[in-house]
């Protein structure tokens, strides 16, 4: 029983492989070149999604203008859930392939994730009081949203208190891989159960609720979120990759400044 | 099976036994998981007895009525079925509004009154200008009037 596919380098194949990508050694630089079009694109969508939000789109019939929170709310809401999905993923992957890389990923995503669960836990408080008349309420939406904060915390808790990376990446994974149960359970609250909380405005199965320009706003909004999170997270894998790394060829290679042109001689 | 195939298996299965395990504790603690009781449910006695508990529902359109003190409201919840009078003492939210969407905690007593400690307001997830929310309100009064 041996391991067919590991982690030594393979002999560079002709054409394009997804796998090729798969060492921290090629996806350094692939990671470093796709790290300026998502800020950029991350910079561009913020600022026309908030110009549709606060100058273009209408007010609301019942809310007024209070309603505008929702272009920062739902993205951050819908990222929190994503991210998570994407780091249950990576660790789900880490444990069947014995991947490093995928680790990494994972820890790089979890900060991120922790803060759009935070911005969307805040945003709402503050959109609760003036509509609802309470900045919180134990609804299962808001119940299961905070959980999910909890597990970004716990997840990276647990991963700083064990020195060891390869433990602390399986530990980790364990609750990753455990709290993505909870996201099914934040998304289908509002149906599944009486809440505070309003159903979905947009999902895939029915026609949206929204205006068409409050809609424009917000998937603005969502994609340089998307952006946003994609280049965070590559900045994060960048810097762990050194660290983990630091005692492998490339890295010195790289840190000493010795010609490093993204391939590896091997 | 190689042990990478195997790992894949294991941990699929673990994901289907905690999502089998969820699945049984959310369906068992069902009844706690509900943020609030329709009046339907108040009426079959399915609310708590005797300890605070919150309903939800519409305010029913002309039911609202203010007391001579400025601060004690009285206005009927209804879910089209049901319907529970609900006394409250205090500042409603902003929202809060004849046939749109509400939640009270409260008690409620022998005579079937429901004193409430909090009213909050329920909106939808419908967003819309107020020129479309005229026109839909004017559409649906053609259509009551042409049925009549």
């Amino acid at each position: 029983m041996s391991e067919t596919q590991s982690s030594v380098a393979r002999a560079p194949s002709p054409g394009f492989s997804f796998f090729h990508y798969a060492s921290p050694q090629t996806f350094f630089p692939l990671a470093g070149k796709l790290l300026w079009p998502c800020w950029i694109a991350a910079a561009l969508l913020t600022l026309a999604g908030l110009y549709i939000g606060f100058f273009v789109a209408p007010t609301d019939a019942t809310q007024g203008d209070s309603y505008r929170i929702i272009f920062i709310h739902v993205p951050a809401a819908w990222m929190s859930m994503v991210v998570y999905l994407a780091m249950a993923f990576w660790c789900a992957v880490g444990l069947v392939f014995n991947t490093r890389l995928s680790f990494m990923m994972a820890t790089a995503l979890a900060p991120t994730g922790a803060i759009w669960a935070f911005v969307a836990l805040w945003t709402g408080a503050l959109w609760g009081k003036p509509t609802w008349g309470t900045y919180w309420v134990w609804d299962a939406r808001l119940t299961s949203e905070l959980i999910l904060f909890f597990l970004y915390c716990g997840y990276m808790a647990l991963q700083a208190a064990i020195d060891d990376p390869r433990r602390a990446d399986r530990a980790g994974a364990l609750i990753a891989i455990v709290g993505a149960v909870n996201v099914p359970i934040i998304y289908f609250s509002v149906k599944w159960w009486n809440t505070l909380h309003q159903g979905a405005s947009v999902s895939l199965t029915a026609a949206p609720t929204m205006a068409t320009t409050m809609l424009t706003g917000m998937l603005m909004m969502a994609l340089a979120a998307w952006a946003y999170t994609i280049g965070a997270a590559l900045v994060r894998v960048r810097a762990i990759m050194i660290e983990r790394e630091r005692s492998a060829d490339w890295v010195r290679k790289l840190v000493t400044g010795a010609d490093f042109n993204g391939d590896s001689k091997a | 099976m190689k042990p990478r195939q195997k790992r894949m298996a294991l941990i699929g299965a673990g994901i289907a036994l905690l999502v089998g395990a969820v699945a049984l504790v959310l369906n068992t603690f069902n009844d706690n998981m509900v943020f609030f009781y329709s009046p339907t449910q108040v009426a079959a006695k399915e609310a708590p007895q005797g300890r605070t508990f919150r309903i939800g529902g519409m305010v029913q359109e002309g039911s609202l009525q203010r007391g001579d003190d400025g601060t004690s409201v009285k206005f009927v919840v209804t879910d089209t079925a049901h319907t529970l009078t609900v006394a409250y003492k205090g500042a409603l939210p902003d929202l809060f509004k004849e046939g749109k969407g509400v939640v009270a905690q409260g008690k409620l007593d022998e005579a079937g009154l429901f004193t409430a400690s909090e009213v909050l307001a329920k909106h939808d997830e419908n967003y819309m200008p107020p020129e479309a929310a005229h026109a839909l309100e004017q559409a649906k009064k053609a259509q009551s009037t042409v049925v009549q």
